[in-house]
Parts: structure tokens; sequence; C-alpha cells
């Protein structure tokens, strides 16, 4: 953790507190029979080790290389994405916006932490932190520069702010020089930031 | 409601935490309470309003004193005994029993 220690934003806050309070009410749900602690133990390996950005960086990378599918996918986001396969829990309905050499989008949640699951995993502590979602919506411009983007004067920022109901997914502007690159290794220079649009894509070497 | 977790606009919440290598959950704490509550909410035994309500419920100061899934640990208690699930003391006096090392 690095600028903010003095926040109480960290588990050694309240450590055994809290840690008590956990296994209070999972050792009730679990003698009712209501909870199987397997189940729990699985849903934290797929969101810790299977689910992530890497689902959302195939999606870009074929959006790059298939005019048709970007077609799709800004058409109707939440089926061309489950035409790679991902769909579900906190992915229901997604909408894909694009960016371009005139306007750059970055999605935030104001109200807490909504974030497309199935494309990105969970999302990064400072996506759920106040200082994120406090600024980037009458900041932006000096929101990204925190994280080392600086775009020009004359692009426009567009903001969006996610629901429970709805969640965005930026469809970054494809690299230059990356004209003889398969889908793969397209998805390599797609990062998490610049699909919440936070960030730009690598370049390739 | 127009409460404290209604952040966006703010201003004086300090620098953003931006730390490439955090993990996705930082304490078996945050992994059990992620795990109990999506499989409470996927079972339908409380709906995606239900749970913003219970948030909501939180005090302001306590809503920003604590982290994201204490928030849901919160809510996971208020819902469990706002259905009957779970009587508050039957999660006092396990936490009780806990602290004091008898269960």
């Amino acid at each position: 953790m690095a600028a903010d220690h003095d926040h109480h934003h960290h588990d050694e806050y309240r450590p055994s507190e809290i840690s008590l309070r956990v296994k209070a009410i999972e050792s009730l749900l679990v003698e009712k029979k209501l909870l199987d602690p397997v189940a729990v133990d699985k849903l934290v390996d797929a969101y810790e080790n299977k689910i992530g950005p890497h689902n959302g960086a195939r999606v870009v990378a074929k959006a790059w290389s298939d005019p048709e599918y970007r077609k799709r996918l800004l058409g109707d986001g939440t089926k061309a994405i489950l035409e790679l396969g991902y769909s579900g829990i906190q992915g229901e309905d997604m909408v894909v916006v694009e960016n371009t050499p005139e306007v750059h989008n970055m999605v935030v949640c104001t109200l807490c932490s909504c974030y497309p699951w199935p494309t990105l995993g969970l999302p990064p502590n400072w996506y759920k932190a106040p200082p994120y979602r406090s600024r980037a919506v009458i900041d932006p411009r000096g929101v990204l520069k925190e994280f080392g983007v600086e775009l020009p004067k004359t692009k426009e920022v567009r903001v969006w702010d996610s629901n429970a109901e709805l969640r965005y997914l930026v469809l970054p502007e494809r690299p230059a020089g990356t004209e003889g690159l398969s889908e793969e290794e397209l998805a390599k220079l797609v990062t998490r930031d610049s699909m919440i649009g936070v960030g730009l894509p690598k370049t390739p070497n | 409601m127009n409460g404290i977790h209604d952040l966006g606009g703010r201003h004086g919440h300090g620098p953003i935490d931006i730390d490439p290598e955090q993990p996705v959950f930082r304490s078996d704490s945050e992994r059990r309470t992620f795990g109990m509550f999506i499989l409470a909410f996927a079972g339908g035994h409380f709906n995606v309003d239900q749970f913003r309500s219970a948030i909501e419920q939180m005090k302001p100061a306590e809503y920003l004193e604590s982290t994201y899934y204490e928030h849901w640990l919160h809510a996971l208690e208020t819902l469990c005994v706002e259905n009957g699930t779970l009587t508050k003391k039957e999660l006092d006096d396990r936490f009780e029993a806990l602290s004091k090392g008898t269960h």
C-alpha cells in the first residue's frame, strides 16, 4: 500500500474484530446448513485465479482485428461478449464505449463499485475507494494524470458512471505499429486500466 | 438516498492509491466475506436493492472509516437478521464466544 497509510482503508485497522465477525456469521450459516464452505472456496478461487482482465483483453483484441465483431460489440455489448463465452453475474447488461482520436472514455462507479466482472474480474482497490469515486466525475483529467495519462486538451473526455444494472467496458484505440499482429499478440497489449479508461494499451516493442 | 456513499463530486478524499501489486483479496476475511455474500446473493436470499439499502444504513463515519468488504459484511449481517435467517443475539453470542476462545 503506497500513499495513504493514514487512512483506515486496511484490514489491519481492526483485524481481530473483523475476522471474528466473519467467523461468527460463517460458522452460524454453516451450522444451519445454509452455506457450504467448499462453495465459498471455489468461488474465491475463480475470482482470484481465473476470471480477470485477460477475458476483456480477448474481446478488445477481437474488436481490433475483426470490423464486423467491432460493430456487433458496439451495437450490443452483452451479446457480442457472450460470443466469446463471457457472461453472468455483474455482466448482465454491458455497454462498450469506443475511444477514438477525438474522444477518450473512462468508467467509474461513484456510489460503490459496479464493474464488469466477466470481462475484467473484480475491481482493483482504488476503484472501490473514495478518492477515485469522488474525483473521477469532477476532475477526470487530474485523475488521468495521477495514472500517468496526459491527453491533448482538444480531446474530449467522457466519464461513465456505472450502476447496478449497467456496466461499461472501454474499447481502447488500437496502438500504432500493430498492423501485423495476431489477436493473441494484440490481447497482450490490452491492460486492465486501458479497459477502465485510466490507462492506454501497451505499444509493441 | 443522498447519503455519504454518494461520493461523486466530493472533495478532500486525497490521492488515489494506485498500487498495481494490490491483490484481489487482502486477507482471508475478505475472501470469506466475498464468497458468502455472492452465494447468498446468487441463492436469491436478497437482491441488489436490499444490498444497497443495507449499505446506506451504515453511519456516515463508519462507512468512510471501514474497508470495502466490511461494507459487504455489514450488509450480510444486516440482511441475515432482517430476513430472519439469524438473530442479532446469535451473531453477538458467537462473536463473544469466539473472542473468548470458548467456541
